[in-house]
């Protein structure tokens, strides 16, 4: 009998397909993962800290920089726990809109996850940029709506910076149009594909009862077939009023994850159809005006106490904390951040798989530093 | 083998579309009417600075990006129309985040963020923009609103209120 030894490599954290600053610490029988750790806070920013530090309305473009790819849905998180706590109501209007720029973020990260994904697996380039055009109109939309490609800054506390003009209305149809094309197209390009399939099928499976122990969130736990959404679980804004579906997967493994975001594309893609439907009918502004003059005279300053919001963002929950002792910045602001507690599966997904899917398996999970290290 | 063709089906027919990227330094991008770009100190009609060294903007800046010094006005030839201007402006362009803050705190809509992105530097003393490379020129169509504002109905002159 040959005795082996176990070694022990590091993958990162300057490895192009570690998704940014971040460390794995593989323990390898020959090809065979037997331990994996991840170790992070590498891109660590004092994003909390900061948040105690800077006012309120401050602390919102720091938010944008959570998960970088998401910057309205993370606004529209803190925005909403601040809300909760200082009782500021939000127009119908500034909630559709909320609601659009929300689903639209959530199509970006797919698009661009999935790219990011086929990369890893070898792609190079192609799958990548068919996402990224994608992804490119919808940067293109935050650009004229917001300000900026990816730091938008655009929720304010009871709604939002500017109102949707007639012309944004229309590039945001014309966006919607073109959809269905793109992510058939995109599918008709994946699903055929036999090196993705040997390369994905039975990859990184994470059984249902270990998926809700991690307490993992977002395409990961649906990938493992709980359906579980914040929107459905428990409806913020105003998404109570769409019909859509929650696509769950069968096995847990790292095509289960892929097909659901798929699905989530088009189901993201349905809400927005209907959203900007019932849009011209909202009533309201596109910010809660009265709070706005009032803000104008003499800031906000939050009531003594605690909220707790939380999002579905694309990546999974993501949850504010904020403790207010009265004054005009958090006492304490902490966040649930979907990445961090996707990571912790990690080892569990990757042990008895070879080197090769680790790689892969990470890019399933779907991670950004950003929101990890903080 | 099969399976491998069947694959490129949809590669072969994206193969003869027409390219979306653009060779950038050569063909540039224009940015959207929103965009928030590189900062821009305006004037009145009549070539007055409208900044009257008040503050808000660094104050309501969350980068601490922005510096002002304000000075008296002379009345006989007055920088302004305010007590005070401006002596000196320094936004570090390095620590800006380009949230739009600044231009949304500003009472006489002094300062905006206009669509320059072109920002690059040799070293960090460059990216500390003077009063001098941040106001408008003279010469330069002033006293017309940025279209920013236009858009927003925000009429710039006479002094607005701040809207936050
Ligand atoms: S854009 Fe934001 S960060 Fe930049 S100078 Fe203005 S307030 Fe400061
Ligand atoms: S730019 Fe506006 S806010 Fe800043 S000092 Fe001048 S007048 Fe005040």
């Amino acid at each position: 009998m040959l005795k082996t030894e176990e070694l022990q490599i590091n993958i990162g954290p300057q490895h192009p397909s570690t998704h940014g600053v971040f460390r794995l610490m593989a323990t390898v029988d020959g090809e065979t993962v037997v331990h994996l750790e991840p170790v992070f806070g590498y891109l660590h920013r004092n994003h909390e800290q900061l948040g105690e530090i800077w006012t309120y309305l401050q602390t919102i473009t720091i938010t944008d920089r959570l998960d970088y790819f998401n910057s309205m849905i993370n606004e529209h998180g803190y925005c909403m726990t601040v809300e909760k706590l200082a009782s500021i109501e939000v127009p119908e209007r500034a909630e559709y809109i909320r609601v659009i720029m929300s689903e639209l973020s959530r199509i970006l990260n797919h698009a661009a996850a999935i790219g990011f994904w086929l990369q890893d697996m070898g792609s190079w380039g192609t799958t990548l940029m068919f996402g990224f055009r994608q992804r490119e109109m919808i940067m293109d939309i935050f650009e004229s709506v917001g300000g900026s490609r990816m730091m938008c800054n655009y929720m304010r506390f009871g709604g939002v910076a500017r109102d949707l003009t007639p012309n944004l209305v229309e590039q945001i149809n014309l966006f919607l149009e073109g959809f269905p094309q793109f992510i058939d197209d995109f599918e008709r390009l994946m699903m055929e594909n036999e090196i993705l399939l040997a390369r994905s099928r039975n990859v990184g499976v994470l059984p249902k009862e270990l998926a809700a122990a991690y307490s993992v969130t977002g395409p990961v736990i649906r990938g493992s077939g709980i359906p579980y959404d914040i929107r459905r679980a428990e409806p913020y804004s105003i998404y109570d009023r769409f019909a859509f579906d929650i696509p769950v997967g069968s096995v847990g493994d790292v095509y289960d994850r892929f097909l659901v975001r798929m699905e989530e594309m088009r189901q993201s893609h349905r809400i927005l159809r209907q959203a900007m439907e019932q849009l011209p009918q909202a009533s309201g502004s596109y910010i809660n005006q009265a709070y706005k003059a009032a803000s104008k005279q003499q800031g906000l300053r939050l009531p003594a106490g605690e909220a707790y919001c939380r999002v579905e963002s694309p990546k999974g929950e993501l949850g504010y904390y904020i403790v207010s002792n009265g004054g005009n910045s958090a006492y304490r602001y902490g966040i649930r951040a979907p990445s961090l507690i996707n990571l912790t599966a990690l080892n569990d997904m990757c042990r008895g798989y070879t080197v090769a899917d680790i790689v892969v398996i990470l890019g399933s999970i779907d991670i950004v530093m950003g929101e990890v290290d903080r | 083998m099969f399976d491998l063709i069947k694959g490129l089906r949809t590669t072969a027919k994206y193969l003869f579309t027409k390219p979306v990227t653009i060779s950038y330094p050569e063909v540039k991008r224009p940015v959207r009417e929103r965009f928030r770009g590189k900062h821009e100190l305006k004037r009145y009609a009549d070539g007055k600075e409208r900044c009257i060294g008040c503050s808000l903007c660094a104050a309501a800046c969350p980068a601490d990006a922005i510096y002002v010094e304000p000075a008296e006005n002379n009345p006989q030839n007055p920088v302004g129309y305010g007590e005070r201007y401006a002596a000196k402006y320094e936004i570090n362009m390095i620590r800006c985040i380009y949230c739009g803050y600044c231009e949304d705190a500003c009472p006489t809509n002094a300062i905006v963020l206009e669509h320059q992105y072109e920002l690059s530097f040799y070293d960090r003393k460059a990216a500390v923009f003077t009063k001098e490379i941040l106001l408008q020129p003279v010469d330069k169509g002033w006293g017309e609103p940025p279209p920013i504002l236009q858009n927003l109905n925000r009429p710039p002159n006479p002094p607005a209120q701040m809207e936050l």
